[in-house]
């Protein structure tokens, strides 16, 4: 079952063209990853769907609503989760509340058992509740970013660029994290620098290259691919 | 073993008490507790640099006294004796304009904008609050109703008028401006603060035919009643009105900020508008909101002023709108502590000026107003991101 569909996105920056007719598609259950380039218009896709960014032509189709004029705060609400490139934590704000913002739109009564739900995944969160979002490490606020995104229970997350930044150990734990999170059937859109972990845990792929998709395989057949082991793998 | 079903209500029952306690402790005495430390650490702060210019410029000054005739002074004395109701006198007027300040801070918190009309809603406050008295008196009401009762509702329709005018204002005025150039709104703030002056000037003219509002309160004796604090040293009821109901605004302002989920959302959306709204929050609700709360603000501290003044007119909001201003950028603008911190030092700062210059012949009160607005060129050029502000980070 198609969760999320795009049909030749445009989005502009200024000037800049910068999605060229994006086409792609999430099945429920799937783990689907986006890779390319810097600047291929990763990024901008992710932020076209949750409505940060305003494509200009093309559709963009939730479980069967239309996104595109939508305000971001009412695509959240519609069950898809954006964890933002760079994290992007509250840094004023403590753990709890950062968390207590990831589940603004969950009723009181669940707050309790998403958070739990989180702290499952990402233990280290737990010990951190008091302290200011600011002064946790780039591993932990990965990690937080993430729980944020997951106290709202999304149907989907879009996932931009988690392991950037970070020690290869703590890549490990977050590509953990969603191959966990992909075991307990969450659905997923991954954006990755990363391609050779990304295409590891994903089903399928999308390369992007200058705003436009290039190839869309499974992941295993990407993996196996000339040009993208040349490319984006770093083989010769 | 009915024991042990007991022991574990028990326990609940007291991790609820517990719990309680907390959140008195957590709400309630530590907000308290800083806003006396800042007033402490104002007072001693402005105590010791009034005694520090009266001791440097003690020895017989051909000043004026009191009687406002010539004598040979000794500015030190003078400076001790008048230390106690100089601090008194500097708290009262601090926590005003802490309270506008915050209007101030808030609003530049979430938009990074200054709102210059601020200083207008807090006119109106001081209006309503004379409207409201107005009409109890034509009602008969005003020495009837228990002055407590009085302060209420002069308070609470203050806190509703401009709550609501700040939103309006923000509706036509600064939202259709949201992603233009920074200077484009504040002249646009600017254009409102004329417009509201001369519209409560309009106003009044048409409905009353007056343009000073003068508060009648000496028709409330409670009002002006005196309590001698100590030897020396006496004030009125108003005083402590004024410095109790800023107390418990700022406590209350507290609560709202860090406990409640829109004031959490309200100080996620000043620290990343984009993240915010990828967490469901409606960024222009919260936006209003700040509005509202703000312009409530200004509002009850229009009326705490119009008590201490007792003369309101549509002009009354300019001076203190910038002082507040001032407040706020000493405190650190956008840091909400930080302005009550700020609204104490130059209340106090003002109080001592304005205690020092009658004994100087060729100056008078009037002055007062230049160090207040010294302070907001040297905090500018030597601490822009004031005393409890943070460095600015470059957002990437």
């Amino acid at each position: 079952m198609t969760l999320l569909k795009l049909e030749n996105v445009h989005t502009y920056y200024g000037h800049i063209h910068a999605l060229k007719g994006i086409s792609l598609e999430v099945n429920k259950g799937e783990v689907v990853t986006l890779i390319g380039a810097n600047g291929a218009g990763k990024s901008t896709t992710l932020r076209s769907i949750s409505g940060l960014a305003r494509p200009r032509s093309g559709k963009i189709i939730f479980d069967g609503t239309l996104l595109n004029n939508l305000p971001p705060h009412k695509i959240t609400r519609m069950g898809i989760g954006h964890v933002p490139e760079g994290r992007r934590i509250f840094p004023e704000l403590t753990v709890r509340e950062n968390l207590e913002m990831g589940a603004f739109t969950v009723p009181r009564r669940e707050l309790a058992e998403r958070m739990e739900y989180a702290f499952m995944l990402f233990p280290r969160i737990k010990e951190r509740l008091n302290q200011l979002g600011g002064t946790l490490s780039g591993g932990e606020q990965q990690m937080l970013a993430m729980a944020r995104g997951l106290v709202l229970n999304p149907r989907i997350l879009l996932l931009d660029e988690p392991s950037m930044g970070l020690a290869p150990v703590l890549v490990d734990q977050v590509f953990e994290a969603i191959e966990r999170l992909h075991a307990q059937g969450t659905t997923i859109l991954l954006v990755e620098q990363n391609a050779r972990m990304a295409l590891q845990v994903a089903d399928r792929g999308y390369v992007l290259q200058s705003g436009q998709i290039v190839m869309a395989d499974t992941a295993k057949a990407l993996q196996n691919s000339e040009v993208v082991r040349k490319a984006y793998l770093g083989e010769e | 073993m009915t024991a042990v079903p007991n022991l574990a209500s028990a326990l609940s029952r007291s991790r609820l008490l517990n719990g309680a306690a907390e959140w008195f402790l957590q709400y309630f005495l530590k907000p308290i507790g800083q806003i006396l430390l800042f007033a402490v650490i104002a007072g001693s702060s402005i105590s010791l640099l009034a005694l520090a210019v009266g001791f440097v410029l003690q020895t017989d000054w051909h000043g004026i006294d009191i009687l406002r005739v010539p004598a040979r002074i000794n500015l030190f004395e003078q400076v001790v004796r008048q230390l106690p109701n100089m601090l008194l006198d500097g708290i009262t007027i601090g926590f005003v304009y802490a309270v506008i300040a915050l209007g101030y801070t808030m609003v530049y918190g979430v938009l990074k904008f200054i709102n210059f009309a601020h200083s207008e809603i807090f006119m109106m406050g001081a209006v309503v609050g004379y409207e409201v008295m107005i009409r109890l008196r034509d009602g008969q009401l005003l020495s009837e109703l228990p002055p407590l009762v009085v302060i209420i509702l002069m308070i609470g329709a203050a806190m509703l008028v401009c709550g609501a005018a700040a939103v309006v204002v923000e509706r036509v005025a600064y939202k259709p401006l949201r992603g233009a150039p920074r200077l484009v709104p504040l002249i646009s703030a600017i254009g409102v603060s004329f417009f509201l002056t001369d519209f409560v000037r309009a106003f009044q003219a048409l409905n009353r035919n007056i343009f000073n509002m003068p508060y009648p309160t000496d028709l409330v004796p409670f009002f002006g009643a005196r309590i001698n604090i100590a030897e020396g040293l006496s004030t009125t009821n108003t005083t402590l009105i004024i410095i109790i109901s800023a107390i418990i605004m700022l406590v209350g302002l507290n609560y709202f900020v860090n406990a409640t989920k829109i004031g959490k959302a309200i100080r996620a959306v000043s620290q990343d508008q984009a993240t915010a709204s990828l967490m469901g929050i409606n960024v222009n609700l919260m936006i209003t909101i700040t509005f509202m709360v703000g312009g409530a603000l200004g509002g009850a501290a229009g009326v705490l002023y119009g008590l201490k003044t007792t003369n309101v007119t549509p002009y009354i909001g300019f001076i203190p709108g910038l002082k507040a201003f001032t407040a706020a950028v000493l405190g650190g603008i956008g840091n909400i502590t930080g302005a009550v911190l700020g609204g104490l030092l130059l209340g106090m700062l003002e109080a001592f000026f304005s205690a020092l210059l009658p004994y100087f012949p060729a100056l008078g009160l009037g002055y007062s107003d230049i160090f207040a607005f010294a302070v907001l060129i040297l905090v500018l050029l030597f601490r822009p991101t004031g005393l409890l502000g943070k460095k600015v980070d470059e957002k990437v």
